[in-house]
This record gives structure tokens, C-alpha cells and sequence, in this order.
């Protein structure tokens, strides 16, 4: 059976149409990547409501404040790596400190941009946004998933991130899947480790839960949609009954869902965790795929850790 | 409305409140306060509609302090036109204090945003200005800016944004003293010409002398008929206005009063050549 797929910011696209049929004080914003985003899509349906500012992510920020300010719900559009880094201390000391309630939607994260090369690969955007009190960040799993974060965004007062990625990517959770900003969504039940992950590479630990269980491996698949707040229950849960963690993300691990996860067990719970992401450097041009073998972001590479964990037990 | 003549004497306690609040602080920014003093009286107690003791008033037109280190100014003009009593000036940057250092939004009601670092005012006043546009609202957007904060590319970018969505409902206040920390504006990283400058982003460009009532009373009125397009009112002003051993001093940009110079300072700004 053929899996559909879908990129994840078609489901940014369509989740703003539904917050905008909703909610007249629903605004986007983009610096023009609008037809990158999807955020043209809202921009066709509700000309009055878009406002495209150009080139200048900083301004892009602070005006998206200022809307805020006006009782607006604004959604301030662009690729991830420059939101998250070029705007970071607009949206550190104007959103975040003033606790504002601004959207911030960072598209094409990860190695999704792959033929862009290293300048537009989002993979400092979770560190960067997680870091910020008051922030809430949301790395969907697939479109479907992407629909939900990106409606409970609207919904829920307060700063949040988005992160949304370019290439099409299975979609395999349903429209009823119960979804809800900072609860984790346990996928799989198993009992002798887990793989907790954020974004598309959920898929692969999924894949990776099939080969494992094919070597009798009973592997807990956590999809952690919510990077900040954490599930901290989830990820103590985890290590308690399975007693080995492995996280998987498109992002750098030093500040990322590794790290994050790597705070909470540190703290709450000491277990052994192998950590599947990219280890401090910038990569290159390429397919999504090449990068994800080559950067070891893959099903093989989740099997592979889940047995160096395992064997740390 | 306040008679010029009010407004001169609320000038001299708000002069006084500044170098008073930096002193017991033991630090502090009195130099670009003390520029900004006649701007903002004039604009608290006479050109801005809203309510001190309901700060919350959905009506109001709204105040950036876009230069946050400015912050002594805005709080004395905001404690004496009621928001919070005077007493509570004295408090400022004491540890759990509502008057932070630079602003902060979560701790003092009537500051719209926290701010301190610089160049982002702007950007904000005209998101604001825009929401009371898709609302038709007619409330007001003004943003006090330093002149040394235009090297901040943001501003610019704010700049194009306000002109591109003809946002004739901000004031932009820039408040032209000359000095920045580490010395004369044109010197650090020039800035002239201001006023041609902002001409040619297709603003309406409004020139004062910051110092002088009458003249900032009437450039906020030429501000508000100005229709399609924004309006700036660039005031050239004396940085450490009113006590002579600050004026022109960079110096004085970030440096607290000691317990003589705040004495000599009082003395100076209710001398009997002030009237007082």
C-alpha cells in the first residue's frame, strides 16, 4: 500500500485557512516566501488579511508585535533559518519578553532545503527558539499533524514557533489522532527502549519499530510534537519502563529535542541515550535523501542506535 | 490641556525627577532623558488621548519607547501625569522594582512593550498603527527613537513598511541631540541628512527644535493632519538638556549623578533664572 505524502507546510497552508475562516483577527504575514510558505494560500483568501513585508524578517517581527498588540493574531512567515537567527533578539526581547501573542511559522527546517545548501538549512531553529522563556515550539510530524499544531498555535495565547519542512513526506497520522500542545503522542507502546523524535523522521522510527520487532525488539515510538513545553511525564515514563532512550530530530543535537530530552533525564531520571541528529556542523548541498543517509538521519541509522542503547542498558 | 506655562514647570519636576531617580539608582541613562523632556511632556499631557488611571483603556493612543534606555523621561512623565504615584520613581532599578532599567511591559502598566534593544520601536508602532487601521480605529501610534538608534538597520526596514502601507497613523519622534555613547553621531557612523533621508523613504518630514513647547506642541498637530503617509518629527535637541554640566557631554549618556552633582543639578533646574 502507497503511503500518501504531503509536505508539511501545505498543512501550515491549510491549517491558516482554517484559522482564518474562524477567527477574523487571524493575520499572515510574509517576507516574500509567501509561495514557498503556503502562506499565499491564506493570502488568496483573505487579501485584507495578508501583508507581505518584504525582505526584512527583523521588521517582519516586530510589526507581527505590534499586531499583537492590537488584539491581532498574527502569523509572521518565512524560511526557518532566518526567522529563528536574523530576528532572534526581536523576537527575544519584543515577543518573548513582552510575551506577546505572535506566531512565528519557520518554513522549509531541517535538511528539507537540501539543493539550497547549508545557508538555508533550519537546523539551529529549535535550539535557538527553545531556549527563549515563554516560547512555545512545534515541530509537526506530517501535513496532517501540521494542520493541528498549526490551528492550536492560534488558538493557545502566548509566543509559539512553528517549524514546517519543503519536501513531501508521509502523512501517517488521521485527522482524529487526538493532538494537544505539550502531551506527547505515544505511537507505539514497546517496553525494551524508546525513540522519542520530533518532525517527518518520526516516519523512520516507525520503520525502525518494524525491523526491530522483526528481531524481537519491543521498541516505544514517542512522537514528541511539542519541543518546549516538553512532555517531561512522557520522557520520564519512557526511561523508567524501558530504560534506554534514543531521540531522533533534524536538527542540530546540541540544544535540540537531544538536548532537551537529555535535561530531563539528566535531572529526573539518569539513563543511557543515544542521540540521532546532526553533531555540531553545517552540511551541504543535495536531495533531502542523500542527506539523510549520508547525515545519518535514517530508519537503519534509529535501528543502529536503539542497539548501541541497548546494549548500554 | 496644559498652559505652555504649566507645561514649563512640569518640565523643570520632570528634569528633576530624572537626574533624582538615575542618583538613587546609582546608575542609569540621564543624558538622552533629559532631551527627550519636552517631547514628552508635551505629549503626555497634551497630545495623547488616554486614560493614566486605566491604563488598560482599549481607546488609548498608544506610546513605543523605542529608545528604552530613556526610560527615566517616560516614567516621571507617566508618574506625573498620574499613572503611578511619584514616590515609586525613586525605586528605579532596585531589585523587584516595576521600573526596570529598560522597560519592561510585564511589570508596569502603561508601558506598552518592553524595549532596550534598540531599533525595534518602529517596527512595532507600525504593526499596531496597522491593526488600528483594519479595525478603523483612530487611535494613535508614536515612537520615540535616538538619533543614534537609526543606525540600526531595522529601522529602515520599519521606515519602508510605514510608508508602503501609508500608515499616516504613527508619529516617530526622533530625538536628534547629536551623541551617542562613544561620541558625536557623525563621527561614530554618520547619520545626515536625517531629514532627506526620511523625505525619500516618503515620510512626512517635520522639523523642530525639541526644546521649545510651543514648536513640539504644533509639529504633533501637523503630525496628526498629515494624511497618506507617516509623519516624523526629527527635534533637535541638546543631549543633558538643563543642567549645564551634562549638556553635550557624552559622557552623561549612561552615568548616574553623584550626591554633589544631583545637589548643584536641582539647584540649577529650580534656580531663580528658571523661575522657581
Amino acid at each position: 500500500m502507497s503511503i500518501m505524502m504531503l509536505p508539511t507546510r501545505d498543512g501550515y497552508g491549510y491549517g491558516l485557512l482554517e484559522l482564518g475562516a474562524a477567527n477574523p483577527d487571524v493575520l499572515v504575514l510574509d517576507a516574500d516566501l509567501a509561495k514557498s510558505t503556503r502562506s499565499d494560500w491564506f493570502a488568496a483568501k483573505y487579501p485584507e488579511r495578508f501583508f507581505d513585508i518584504g525582505i526584512s524578517e527583523q521588521d517582519m517581527i516586530g510589526t507581527a508585535a505590534g499586531l499583537a498588540l492590537g488584539g491581532k493574531i498574527p502569523f509572521a512567515t518565512t524560511y526557518g533559518v532566518f526567522v529563528a537567527g536574523r530576528a532572534w533578539d526581536q523576537i527575544r526581547t519584543t515577543v518573548c519578553y513582552s510575551d506577546l501573542n505572535v506566531k512565528i511559522a519557520g518554513a522549509h527546517g531541517g535538511i528539507s532545503a537540501g539543493g539550497d545548501g547549508a545557508t538555508h538549512q533550519a537546523l539551529e531553529d529549535i535550539a535557538l527558539m527553545r531556549v527563549l522563556p515563554n516560547m512555545k515550539v512545534l515541530v509537526p510530524c506530517d501535513a496532517i499533524e501540521a494542520k493541528k499544531a498549526t490551528v492550536a498555535a492560534g488558538t493557545v495565547l502566548g509566543p509559539c514557533f512553528l517549524r514546517f519542512a519543503r519536501e513531501a513526506t508521509p502523512v501517517f497520522t488521521t485527522e482524529g489522532d487526538f493532538f494537544e500542545i505539550g502531551i506527547a503522542n505515544i505511537l507505539k507502546p514497546g517496553t525494551d527502549a524508546t525513540i522519542i523524535a520530533a518532525g517527518p523522521i518520526v516516519y523512520e522510527a516507525l520503520l525502525a519499530h518494524e525491523q526491530l520487532a522483526a528481531e524481537g525488539i519491543s521498541l516505544r515510538v514517542i512522537n514528541m510534537h511539542t519541543i518546549k513545553p516538553l512532555d517531561e511525564a512522557a520522557v520520564v515514563a519512557a526511561a523508567r519502563e524501558t530504560g534506554a532512550i534514543v531521540t531522533a530530530e533534524e536538527a542540530q543535537l546540541y540544544g535540540g529535542l537531544g538536548g532537551a530530552v537529555a535535561e530531563v533525564l539528566a535531572r529526573k531520571c539518569p539513563t543511557p541515550v543515544e542521540m540521532v541528529g546532526i553533531e555540531d556542523s553545517f552540511l551541504e548541498c543535495g536531495t533531502p535523501e542523500e542527506l539523510a543517509v549520508k547525515y545519518g538521519l535514517t530508519a537503519k541509522d534509529l535501528v543502529r542506535a536503539v542497539k548501541k542503547v541497548l546494549a548500554r542498558k | 490641556m496644559e498652559s505652555m506655562q504649566r507645561l514649563k514647570e512640569f518640565c523643570q519636576d520632570v528634569r528633576a525627577d530624572i537626574v533624582r531617580m538615575t542618583s538613587a539608582a546609582g546608575s542609569g541613562h540621564p543624558g538622552g532623558s533629559l532631551s527627550a523632556v519636552e517631547a514628552m511632556t508635551v505629549l503626555y499631557f497634551n497630545v495623547m488621548n488616554h486614560r493614566p488611571q486605566e491604563p488598560g483603556w482599549p481607546e488609548r493612543d498608544r506610546f513605543f519607547l523605542s529608545k528604552g534606555h530613556a526610560c527615566p523621561v517616560t516614567y516621571s512623565v507617566m508618574a506625573r501625569s498620574g499613572y503611578f504615584p511619584v514616590e515609586e520613581l525613586l525605586t528605579l532599578r532596585k531589585c523587584g522594582t516595576r521600573l526596570q532599567g529598560h522597560p519592561s511591559c510585564k511589570t508596569l502598566p502603561g508601558i506598552e512593550v518592553s524595549s532596550g534593544s534598540l531599533g525595534q520601536g518602529l517596527s512595532i508602532a507600525n504593526g499596531f498603527a496597522l491593526s488600528a487601521k483594519i479595525d478603523n480605529k483612530p487611535y494613535r501610534a508614536y515612537c520615540l527613537m535616538g538619533d543614534g538608534e537609526l543606525q540600526e538597520g531595522q529601522v529602515w526596514e520599519a521606515i519602508m513598511t510605514a510608508a508602503h502601507y501609508k500608515l499616516d497613523n504613527v508619529c516617530a519622534i526622533v530625538d536628534y541631540n547629536g551623541l551617542q555613547i562613544d561620541g558625536d553621531v557623525e563621527s561614530v557612523m554618520g547619520i545626515a541628512p536625517l531629514a532627506q533621508k526620511w523625505t525619500a523613504f516618503n515620510w512626512h518630514v517635520i522639523e523642530a527644535d525639541g526644546h521649545n513647547l510651543e514648536q513640539m506642541q504644533a509639529a504633533y498637530a501637523e503630525a496628526a493632519q498629515t494624511k497618506g503617509k507617516p509623519s516624523v518629527i526629527i527635534m533637535k535637541t541638546i543631549k543633558g538638556k538643563g543642567i549645564s554640566f551634562m549638556e553635550n557631554v557624552a559622557g552623561w549618556h549612561g552615568k548616574a549623578p553623584n550626591q554633589q552633582e544631583l545637589q548643584s543639578a536641582l539647584a540649577e533646574i529650580y534656580g531663580k533664572e528658571n523661575g522657581k
